[in-house]
């Protein structure tokens, strides 16, 4: 009789085994579940709506339909450029310094202020650019708009950098330096080509993430239903373009933000796809 | 070349090879050089971060002074400013985000790390990882065409299980810090994910089979021994999404209702700090108005401080156990 | 291969709570009993066949060593006996191996686990309390009385003989403790759920002489209330402990037989090879 009490117990055990495997795979589901959710419906509404004039007219005068984004998409290149100008330079620096010249307290410190700034909220970093650029210059502009998005770049890259140079294998510099070449032109003709691509790869997610950024640019580039040539001038965004239009009063507003937000989740995802599936393969090799 | 050539040692060369060797150290200083003044940079950017926010806030500082944090008005024309409801709806709307991210994120992070066959595995993680790269905007956009209408259709299951207590009262226009914080949730899940399964995969084997050798159910030797032995670092990415939920701007902006009030309702609308700032920034009147929003990102940057910082130590306190 | 000496099995100590049935077969006298059996035992992972149908008993209350060279699959013949194996993926078992009569295959795993219980090479305590570590097997199966547990958590590090050394800390970490002790506080865990029979996979070998003497001790004590299964690389350990011991090479079982005779006597060339030194 004692042993059924046991085995009673040890069905509930199982039972409870069962359902907590089930639930937590429920959650996983949702996770995924939502992704594909988001996917899914993007490309069926914001697919649906786009069209040529999408790629290539400006924006209609407000109230009136049609009219695209052009302007928008040339915005966000241009400040990403001048964005990536900025930040991967010093990134990728800052991060030759942390790989091949860290080690002390002050590569430490480095390292701590990274993922300080690494933390800010994007908003903030905005409000930076606001005070650094457009309240001397009076006026907003893309300089202030990539200026933002460069320093968001800056603690990614640097830490990426940081960590490929750091997993070419110690054999590989020494086998430079004891051949006669001195520090600087190991690193420069050995360590960096051998992390070449994971640096790479890192440049692309961080664009990949920057490009989806709409909080710092809201009051650095502002926006523009123009094109904006040069630098001075503020210049729509992509992302803006869909934060503006997302909430404005107007159907035909509605459809295009749903195709600007396709267009930007399509080349984000891109991107980043492509980038992990360069690392898995990666990985792979060296190992 | 006068020096002898037998000597094994020489204590300076002579003509091509001294210049040789000069040009050789100065690449090794120039690139020391170059790269350190890219580190230094860093540092500078950052600490005229700080001082550009702390200047730019003076007016509103030096009038409200530390009664700015408790204070509830928010009066452009009188220009009276205070960060309570704001700081109030960040806190409000990331409590949400975690309450329902967690069991979500940790559940779905269990699954993956010990119940989950390898490929599986994997294969979602990548899955969600990309969730991870949605732009704060598209969550927005969908948080205003998806979520809210289904929200409104969920309104009267949920006022009649829950209308009885003040958190779910008064009248649901969609906009509202519910919204917000289920939007939030869902931005944050895979970051809880990603960490909590690297941190859950680095425990030692040894522990598991201990258990199971014992007669522990699968379920008993993951919630008994292998969580808890993972228990920090599983911490600190709840305390990474917090930092995370704390700054986020855009789908917050789009779906919170921007209402500088405090209610206690969760359906009604509200507004974060990140929020406010978005809107009214660009076209602020005066500058105690500005200075005052400048103030209120100081706020911010403090609290995402301090709570990043405290991550950071949970995380790294796991010793060599995934992180980061 | 005989059936060795008359030997009474003594009872196994108080499993009353957790209600197992000594077996009658047990209790007898004239032969020993066969505690597990294993018949023509083959395994697989991936498409790595490590065992090459395996046959043979476990005698209850008595000692039995698994010895040979690295690799020779007695450690992965270990775990099948409480189906530990099942834990790597892409690995499949054929063959039977019976507990008392009952294939441990149409039995639930966890209480196969519990029954026969299995210590491991390194020792791998929780991280908790000296207390919560013996008393996890415990509560897992339904014991949830303080009293209960504050007795079962003492008679098995008793058993252990590791009480005198912790009772006044029980509270402590189980990592304060030293190897030797961890290993002791290990074997005192898996003890802690009544198991009728007691895996060692090479408990000894990360541990000093000193260390390894008092498990060996322990080893002779626990045989009365236990049947004990070691897995040894150290064959003079094998010859101090076991009362029979099996030679596996290569996935096989070479010879299995009272220990005296495998090391004085063996009938096969390679057992004869192998403890006599000439290789492994």
């Amino acid at each position: 009789m004692a042993r059924r009490k046991m085995s009673l117990h040890l069905m509930r055990r199982k039972t409870v085994n069962a359902v907590m495997l089930s639930l937590t795979g429920l959650c996983t589901f949702i996770a995924t579940g939502t992704l594909l959710y988001i996917l899914g419906y993007l490309f069926v509404h914001g697919g649906k709506n786009l069209s040529w004039d999408f790629f290539t007219k400006l924006p209609a005068p407000v109230g009136e339909a049609g009219g695209g984004m052009a302007n928008a998409i040339l915005g966000s290149a241009k400040l990403l450029l001048l964005a990536t100008a900025i930040g991967v330079p010093i990134g990728f620096l800052g991060g030759v310094y942390l790989a091949e010249f860290g080690g002390n307290t002050f590569a430490y410190l480095v390292r701590y202020v990274t993922d300080l700034l690494n933390g800010v909220p994007s908003i903030v970093i905005g409000i930076f650019a606001y005070t650094l650029i457009v309240l001397p210059q009076g006026h907003f502009s893309t300089m202030a708009g990539g200026l933002a998005l460069s320093i968001m770049m800056i603690p990614i890259a640097i830490r990426s950098s940081e960590e490929f140079l750091r997993a070419v294998p110690l054999a590989l510099r020494e086998g430079a330096m004891a051949l006669g070449a001195s520090k600087s032109k190991a690193i420069l003709t050995v360590v960096i080509p051998a992390a070449k691509n994971g640096i790479m790869t890192g440049i692309m997610l961080n664009l990949a993430r920057v490009a989806g950024e709409t909080a710092p640019l809201i009051f650095t580039s502002l926006g523009n239903r123009f094109w904006s040539p040069g630098w001075e001038q503020p210049t729509a965004s992509l992302p803006v373009m869909i934060y503006t239009y997302a909430l404005g009063p107007y159907e035909d507003w509605h459809q295009q933000a749903w195709a600007a937000g396709f267009v930007l989740l399509a080349l984000v995802l891109a991107v980043n796809i492509v980038a992990r599936l360069m690392l898995s393969r990666q990985a792979h090799v060296i190992r | 070349m006068a020096a002898s050539t037998t000597s094994a040692v020489k204590a300076r060369p002579s003509g091509r090879a001294q210049s040789f060797q000069q040009r050789l150290r100065a690449g090794d200083d120039l690139a020391y050089a170059v790269t350190l003044a890219a580190a230094i940079t860093i540092l500078a950017i950052t600490a005229l971060l700080v001082y550009e926010l702390y200047v730019h806030s003076t007016l509103s500082r030096h009038k409200f002074g530390w009664s700015f944090l408790v204070t509830r008005t928010w009066d452009p024309v009188a220009e009276q400013f205070g960060a309570l409801p704001f700081i109030y709806g960040t806190v409000v709307t990331s409590v949400i985000a975690l309450l329902l991210g967690i069991p979500l994120g940790v559940g779905a992070a269990i699954f993956l790390a010990e119940l989950a066959p390898p490929k599986i595995s994997s294969g979602l993680t990548f899955l969600i990882e990309l969730l991870a790269a949605v732009p704060s905007v598209i969550f927005g956009l969908l948080g205003v065409f998806v979520l809210i209408p289904i929200l409104h259709k969920l309104e009267d299951p949920i006022r009649s299980a829950l209308g009885w207590t003040p958190l779910f009262q008064g009248p649901f226009y969609g906009v509202s810090m519910l919204s917000a914080g289920v939007v939030l949730s869902l931005m944050i899940i895979p970051f809880i994910i990603s960490i909590s399964r690297e941190v859950i995969l680095a425990v030692p084997n040894d522990q598991r089979e201990a258990a199971l050798a014992l007669g522990a159910t699968r379920w008993e030797s993951t919630w008994d021994v292998v969580v808890p032995y993972a228990y920090k670092g599983i911490t600190g990415s709840i305390f990474l999404s917090l930092a995370r939920a704390l700054g986020e701007t855009m789908a917050v902006t789009m779906v919170i209702g921007n209402d500088p009030k405090i209610n206690t309702s969760l359906f009604a609308p509200g507004y974060s700090i990140a929020a406010i700032i978005a809107n009214e920034f660009a076209e602020a009147p005066g500058e105690m108005y500005t200075s005052a929003l400048i103030e209120l990102g100081l706020v911010l940057f403090a609290l995402t401080i301090i709570i990043n910082g405290a991550a950071r130590l949970l995380v790294a306190g796991t010793s060599s156990k995934g992180g980061t | 291969m005989q059936a060795p000496m008359p030997q009474q099995s003594t009872e196994i100590t108080s499993p009353q709570a957790l209600n197992v049935a000594i077996p009658a077969e047990a209790k007898l006298s004239g032969e020993s009993a066969s505690k597990l059996s294993a018949t023509s035992l083959v395994f697989h992972y991936g498409a790595f066949k490590a065992l090459h149908g395996i046959s043979m008993q476990v005698y209850a209350n008595r000692v039995t060593a698994f010895i040979g060279p690295s690799g020779c699959g007695k450690s992965t013949f270990l775990r099948t006996l409480n189906r530990m194996n099942e834990t790597i993926r892409h690995s499949r078992v054929e063959g039977e191996i019976l507990l008392d009569g009952e294939n441990i295959f149409n039995l639930d795993v966890s209480e196969v686990r519990r029954r026969v219980g299995m210590v491991f090479q390194k020792s791998n305590p929780f991280p908790k309390s000296i207390f919560e570590n013996i008393a996890y097997g415990p509560r897992i199966n339904g014991y949830e009385n303080r009293a209960a547990l504050r007795d079962r958590v003492e008679q098995s590090l008793r058993r252990a003989a590791l009480w005198d050394e912790v009772k006044d800390k029980l509270q402590q970490s189980a990592y304060s403790l030293s190897g030797g002790q961890q290993q002791r506080l290990c074997i005192a865990r898996a003890l802690a759920v009544n198991p009728e029979v007691l895996l060692l996979d090479e408990p000894c070998s990360a541990l000093d002489p000193i260390a390894t003497a008092k498990i060996e001790d322990l080893i002779f004590q626990l045989k009365n209330s236990c049947t004990i299964v070691i897995v040894t690389h150290n064959m003079q350990q094998a010859a101090r402990v076991a009362d029979f011991t099996g030679f596996f090479l290569m996935g096989k079982l070479i010879e299995f037989d009272n220990t005296t005779k495998i090391f004085k006597n063996p009938s096969m060339r390679e057992t004869e090879d192998y403890v006599t030194g000439r290789f492994g």
